[in-house]
């Protein structure tokens, strides 16, 4: 009885946007590159980056706003290495985003000793204002953007010829070409937008949520929105809503005590639900057909 | 041409091949390194001793030495979780969570099982680690095989779910006191380290042995088990019939159907046999190691060996090779940090490596175009 009130407690439930936020962002990114073919694990290490890029930023101008803008570009920066040498020279998607996420891990732990003098915790930074909802909690600006951002990437990726050509070059990249349409310049755009979503999650971590960078604190984030991903069936609206559903698995694990699941369990729940999905036990998720691989002019 | 004459051309290719292979690897390790200085520099610090410290706390003496090979024992086994699956086609990156229920399970066993004899007691555990990585493995094979679902997802996610499972739910529920780690094993669970070889009734009578016996020298027995599987491996992969049906699939799965092997199969044996492996490395790190399972004791090898496999061209005397070189970096670090040189440029030479290495291989893929195209003309 008690445990089912906590669930379904009203802010328990409004504080699941908050925890929602960095993945609806990264998933969306995700759905821009992986519609387009291109395959992206390193959402992980883009939000790293950006968590740490918005900290210097807002810390180097007492700005907060100049910290997200910080981010966006942090995020960029690392999806301009993916996109130059997975869409460019073509080189294997996986292999080169398993490099980005290492590459961001030491990266932020070697600028912090750098530029702050310290192996764990970045020092205090001005934080992104907390806006009232409702008068029951409090949301950051980057949740507001992030719920608007769902029905604006629905419209541009169903609505706009932009759109049905990003679908087109993921499903059948041959068939866009002969139409006319420049397969990898779209693949390197929609590589570069989903790294910039992915920084401006990060900033969500550090100064929206927090105000500072500790290492490492993406923990995993970036694979959940993969996961928000898949479980969306590549749909910004379903990606909305599982990157929902696993922000409400992240806040109950926090703050409901139940009697019989350890919460360090519930937090797997998200990672459960996407191989079950993905392996087709209940409606199976069919990913774009040409995700992975480079595009050759000329080959089919 | 003559049979022998048509022999001798085919080792001049193979030894040209692997000579190329070496090359474009040393030219990713170099540029790393050479890139690496701008961090180097950046930091304000200077290169010659941020590289001298590289190379003394790698190399410098024996003992460093040996920690060298010790520290790149789990590379070389994650290293060979990644190769082999990818032989037959499949990119496990689920060598993280492979290792950590390794781990976990040998570290279970070398607590919970008491009074067995030592040699009895620390094969069981070894075996349990390598039972769990297979698991571990055998999941995501199993789910590719039969269900088509993308064993790159399938193994990110089972990487977390160990994590859960092990690292935060098994810790928390069998610990005692307020260590983040499972009590410490019973010492018959322990591996024999290199530096209490010179104490063993019979081993210790092998002539200077005890110029090994030093204080902080971490090597131990989990490295042989590596030089052993790297042959194993060697032998399986070429001359076996599995080797030649694993290869077939990776090469080209519905022609290697077409011709009566089944990918499915193949697939599976793939992925058990990496994750069995990648277990071994987890199991080493607690049994010889730590000697308990314990927060951290991951340290991201298994995404290091990803790293591993790549620069060791997927083969396995490459691996090891591959291997000594990160282990070799991550034991320098140690020494780079304690001459005030951020021990991370470290991780961002590994990741350097990683991008020049995918890079350069489309650069010799351009190369070979270009010079078909010529000769086409």
């Amino acid at each position: 009885m008690g445990t089912i009130r906590e669930l379904l407690a009203i802010p328990l439930l409004l504080t699941s946007f908050r925890f929602a936020t960095p993945l609806i962002l990264a998933a969306l990114g995700g759905i821009f590159n992986e519609r387009s073919g291109v395959i992206n694990i390193a959402l992980e290490g883009m939000m790293l980056f950006g968590a740490f890029a918005a900290v210097y930023g807002s810390g180097l101008t007492g700005n907060p706003w100049i910290g997200v803008l910080y981010s966006m570009i942090a995020g960029l920066s690392f999806a301009l290495i993916l996109a130059l040498v997975c869409v460019t020279f073509k080189a294997n998607q996986i292999v080169v985003a398993t490099g980005i996420n290492i590459f961001a891990s030491g990266l932020t732990i070697y600028l912090l000793q750098v530029l702050f003098g310290v192996a764990g915790t970045s020092p205090r930074v001005p934080r992104l204002p907390a806006v009232r909802f409702l008068g029951i909690t409090r949301y950051n600006p980057i949740t507001f953007i992030a719920v608007a951002l769902v029905p604006i990437v629905w419209f541009i990726l169903f609505k706009t010829p932009w759109g049905l050509r990003i679908r087109a070059i993921g499903e059948h990249p041959s068939a866009a070409d002969t139409l006319g349409v420049n397969v990898n310049k779209y693949r390197f755009i929609c590589v570069l937008i989903s790294g910039t979503l992915a920084g401006l999650a990060g900033a969500h971590l550090s100064i929206g949520e927090g105000s500072a960078f500790v290492r490492e604190m993406t923990q995993g984030r970036g694979f959940i929105a993969l996961a928000a991903m898949i479980f969306g069936k590549w749909h910004p609206v379903g990606a909305f809503g599982a990157a929902m559903l696993f922000g409400y698995a992240e806040a109950i694990a926090i703050r409901v005590d139940f009697a019989y699941i350890p919460s360090e369990l519930i937090r797997a729940i998200p990672y459960f639900i996407t191989i079950i999905i993905l392996a087709g036990f209940i409606g199976k998720a069919i990913p774009p057909k040409a995700i992975g691989k480079p595009y050759f002019k000329g080959e089919d | 041409m003559s049979e022998l004459q048509v022999a001798k051309t085919e080792t001049g290719d193979k030894i040209k091949n692997v000579m190329v292979e070496l090359g474009f690897s040393l030219a990713s390790i170099i540029i790393a390194l050479l890139v690496g200085l701008i961090f180097i520099v950046l930091a304000d610090e200077s290169p010659r001793v941020a590289y001298g410290a590289l190379y003394v706390g790698s190399v410098g003496s024996l003992r460093e030495f040996m920690n060298t090979l010790w520290r790149s024992t789990p590379l070389i086994f994650t290293g060979y979780a990644l190769a082999l699956p990818f032989k037959a086609g499949l990119f496990n990156i689920g060598g993280e969570g492979q290792l950590l229920v390794g781990g976990f399970a040998a570290g279970f066993v070398g607590f919970y099982f008491t009074g067995l004899p030592a040699i009895l007691h620390v094969t069981l555990a070894v075996l349990a680690g390598m039972v769990a990585g297979a698991i571990w493995g055998l999941i995501p094979g199993i789910l590719k095989a039969f269900k088509g679902a993308h064993e790159v997802i399938t193994t990110i996610m089972l990487n977390y779910i160990a994590v859960a499972l092990t690292l935060r739910y098994g810790i928390n529920r069998f610990r005692i006191g307020g260590r983040q780690a499972l009590p410490i094993i019973q010492e018959t669970a322990e591996m024999l380290r290199l530096n209490e070889l010179a104490e063993m009734p019979v081993l210790g009578r092998i002539p200077f042995v005890e110029i090994f016996a030093l204080p902080g020298l971490r090597l131990h027995f989990n490295f042989v088990l590596a030089l052993i599987a790297a042959l194993i491996l060697w032998f399986l992969l070429w001359k076996t019939t599995t080797g030649y049906e694993l290869r077939a699939v990776g090469f080209n799965a519905s022609a290697a159907e077409y011709g009566g092997i089944s990918s499915n199969k193949t697939i599976i044996i793939a992925m058990v046999i990496g994750g069995a492996l990648a277990g071994l490395a987890g199991a080493g790190e607690v049994l010889g190691t730590h000697h308990t399972f314990i927060s951290g004791m991951d340290a991201g090898y298994g995404f290091t060996g990803i790293a591993v496999a790549l620069l060791g061209r997927n083969h396995p005397f490459g691996i090891v090779l591959a291997g000594l070189l990160f282990g070799g970096l991550s034991q320098g670090g140690l020494e780079m940090q304690f001459v005030g040189v951020p021990s991370e440029i470290v991780t961002i030479i590994q990741a350097l490596v990683i991008f020049f290495v995918a890079s350069l291989q489309m650069l010799k893929w351009y190369l070979a175009e270009r010079k078909a195209k010529g000769e086409a003309e």
